[in-house]
């Protein structure tokens, strides 16, 4: 039986990757996710891994481009200020197709912005972030127990696509501490035929984003694309009470989860309120929002920013209903009665009863 | 009566390197500094171990001519990315290849830090006093006075300071094993430089740390001259600011 | 007699083997290339001792050195 163990959100980020094989980690200090390069460092030693605290954010995701390289599992973590740095290095990463794990607990910005909170790097996450026509898959996790098992599962989709993927928390899902359940890994990684292990005995390998012979970088980006397309059958979202809901609430990570107290209020009350929560963000889970929208009578989306998400949504709700917004800037964390107060704001302007 | 005395191949292209035409202008170095490196890949028998660090510049296209398994690192990060490589792989032999642009002017952090950790990695720097592939630009090793695209005047040392000497400041480092700034401008400093490239796979064949190789480079292209002047110049001018020899060997007997 | 060949499509005219010559017997040529450059040439008259500092110092590797074998 699995063990279970009482940790923060970020211990449990870093407890999943060392299970899923995670053997070198490269990172720079930088709140509120301190404790996984911490973890991190004291671990990968026993692990027979290495632990490199970086000069800065951009060392920390080339040393990760170098490890991978190799065909290793390896992940860097950082907050907001430091995942822009890094964008350069995930650009390399997907130009080149080298897989790897980043994770962002983010925090407020724009600029320093302060260490609240927030869901103010969606837009960055889901666009790529970094030059270029590129995407990351991005995973959402909204518990210490999502933390763990998501990172596990963000190891295997990295390799699978040989694509960076991201982890996007936020300051309350890294710090937050619950009881997690250390579920082992099973799979078995399949050997990486591209990976640079020295040349003996086989032509060398290169891996590379300069593609300058006419015409070789329209193939490349159109290979690029094609995946992407492929990465959307790895879609994931969470219904909540939302089988007869005349409004659907959604929200993703740390809102999503609040959100599910505020559903349970607003339903003691009699009204049939539900929640969708996306758990990847790209791919987007297009699908669930169009089955909510034909479904509900409503949309509101909730995000700790001032309206990011909530572009997705309307897209892929395709006019199908009308798409109401509560956006909350970083500063607190809102309680489960502050959102149920703000769904009903949007219950009654909506006409529903 | 006496047969006809053989005649014995001496000069022959290293295995490591493609049978290919390089992309540089006639007169540059980079062909010879980059014989030079494959040479020592071939003598230590180091090929089917090798993970190379391409960096940005005219020599990003490394991985055309070196027949060895090479990843292309973001401009500057070089030194990172064979941090990477050498922490996963412990037991290849990685070195980078960079241009004084390249580790100089954006990756001065990565390369100050690298060596500094004492990274167990060779790492080859060619100066030749300019950006060449973005079309000649002034790099932080351009001489003062030198005029480039963006120094039309000629670099001022008031407005963009002196040229930066990297061999010198990465022997102040206490991770910084081994350093040498060499020359291929003629034979006497070609042989030195051989010599010392030798010494720097040798440190990281046997894990004494990190070991670094200057090299002074011609650019005839950019400097706008014939490669007879540009290859003059680099044991004239440049020489006189960088003086060649080798900067630490802390295993020197 | 030692004797240097030079790999004519190789060559790109930068006459630095020219330079590195302790014997003089590199010169520019005024024949072209396909890459239209005029090549080297190399003349010996038996004064080649197979040294190889022209090869060393080509940045092409253009040129291959043979030596004659003590008797």
């Amino acid at each position: 039986m699995a063990r279970r163990v009482m940790i923060k959100g970020n211990e449990a980020i870093a407890m999943g990757a060392i299970e899923a094989g995670c053997r070198y980690y490269f990172g720079y200090p930088i709140t509120p996710q301190n404790d996984i390069p911490e973890y991190m460092s004291a671990a990968m030693p026993k692990v027979g891994g290495a632990f490199v605290q970086a000069e800065s954010e951009v060392a920390a995701i080339n040393m990760l481009l170098g490890a991978a390289a190799t065909g290793a599992r390896v992940m860097t973590s950082s907050s907001s200020p430091g995942i822009s740095l890094k964008q350069e290095g995930i650009s390399y990463l997907a130009g080149s197709q080298i897989p790897g794990v980043i994770v962002n607990m983010s925090r407020s910005g724009p600029g320093l912005g302060g260490i609240h909170p927030s869901q103010g790097d969606y837009f960055q996450a889901t666009r790529g972030g970094g030059h270029g026509d590129y995407r990351t898959l991005v995973l959402a996790p909204s518990t210490a127990q999502e933390n763990y098992d998501l990172t596990m599962d963000a190891f295997d989709l990295a390799d699978k696509y040989r694509n960076p993927v991201m982890v996007l928390g936020d300051a309350l899902i890294g710090q937050i501490k619950e009881p997690v359940e250390l579920k082992p890994y099973r799979k078995k990684p399949k050997p990486k035929d591209w990976a640079l292990t020295g040349a003996e005995g086989r032509e060398a390998r290169l891996l590379k984003s300069l593609f300058l012979a006419d015409g070789e970088l329209t193939v490349h980006n159109w290979m690029l694309a094609k995946k992407y397309k492929r990465m959307q059958k790895e879609v994931r979202y969470e219904f909540y009470r939302a089988e007869d809901a005349k409004m659907m609430l959604v929200a993703f990570g740390s809102v999503g989860r609040i959100l599910k107290t505020s559903v349970d209020i607003l339903r003691d009350k009699g009204k049939k309120v539900g929640l969708l929560r996306p758990i990847t963000l790209y791919p987007f889970p297009d699908k669930a929002i169009q089955e909510a929208a034909a479904k509900s009578k409503l949309l509101a989306v909730m995000e700790l920013n001032t309206g990011q998400m909530v572009e997705d949504v309307k897209l892929a709700a395709e006019c199908a209903c009308p798409v109401e917004f509560y956006g909350r800037p970083p500063g607190s964390i809102p309680t489960p009665d502050e959102l149920a107060k703000e769904a009903m704001k949007i219950w009654r302007k909506g006409g529903l009863k | 009566m006496s047969a006809q005395p053989k005649l014995k191949k001496v000069f022959d292209r290293p295995q490591c390197l493609k049978d290919v035409p390089y992309h540089y202008c006639p007169g540059c170095h980079h062909g010879v500094i980059h014989r030079l490196l494959a040479e020592q890949i071939d003598n230590f028998g180091l090929r089917g171990k090798t993970l190379g660090a391409a960096s940005v510049g005219c020599s990003v296209l490394i991985y055309d001519y070196f027949d060895v398994d090479i990843v292309e690192a973001p401009h500057g990060r070089a030194a990172a990315v064979a941090t990477g490589l050498k922490r996963a792989r412990p037991d290849s032999f990685v070195f980078t290849y960079q241009g004084d642009g390249d580790l100089a002017a954006i990756g001065t952090a990565e390369i100050v830090h690298a060596a500094n950790r004492g990274e167990n990695i060779t790492v080859v720097f060619v100066n030749n006093a300019v950006f060449g592939m973005t079309g000649g630009q002034m790099a932080p090793t351009t001489l003062e006075g030198q005029v480039t695209t963006t120094s039309p005047y000629g670099r001022s040392a008031a407005e963009a300071g002196l040229p930066i000497r990297v061999t010198e400041m990465l022997s102040t480092l206490e991770g910084t094993a081994y350093a040498a700034r060499v020359a291929v401008d003629n034979i006497k400093n070609l042989k030195k430089a051989k010599a010392a490239l030798k010494r720097a796979v040798t440190y990281q064949q046997k894990g004494w740390g990190f070991s670094f190789v200057e090299f002074l480079s011609s650019c005839p292209t950019n400097w706008k001259m014939t490669p007879e002047e540009a290859n003059a110049r680099v044991g004239k001018e440049m020489a006189d600011y960088f003086p060649l020899g080798v900067y630490k060997d802390v295993r020197a007997n | 007699m030692s004797k240097v060949e030079v790999v004519s499509e190789r060559c790109k005219g930068c006459g630095l083997c020219v330079l590195a010559c302790p014997k003089k017997n590199l010169s520019l040529g005024d024949e072209y290339n396909a890459q239209g450059y005029a090549y080297v040439k190399f003349s010996s008259d038996g004064k080649c001792t197979g040294c190889s500092f022209c090869a060393e110092l080509c940045p092409d590797m253009a040129l291959r050195v043979y030596k004659q074998e003590k008797k």
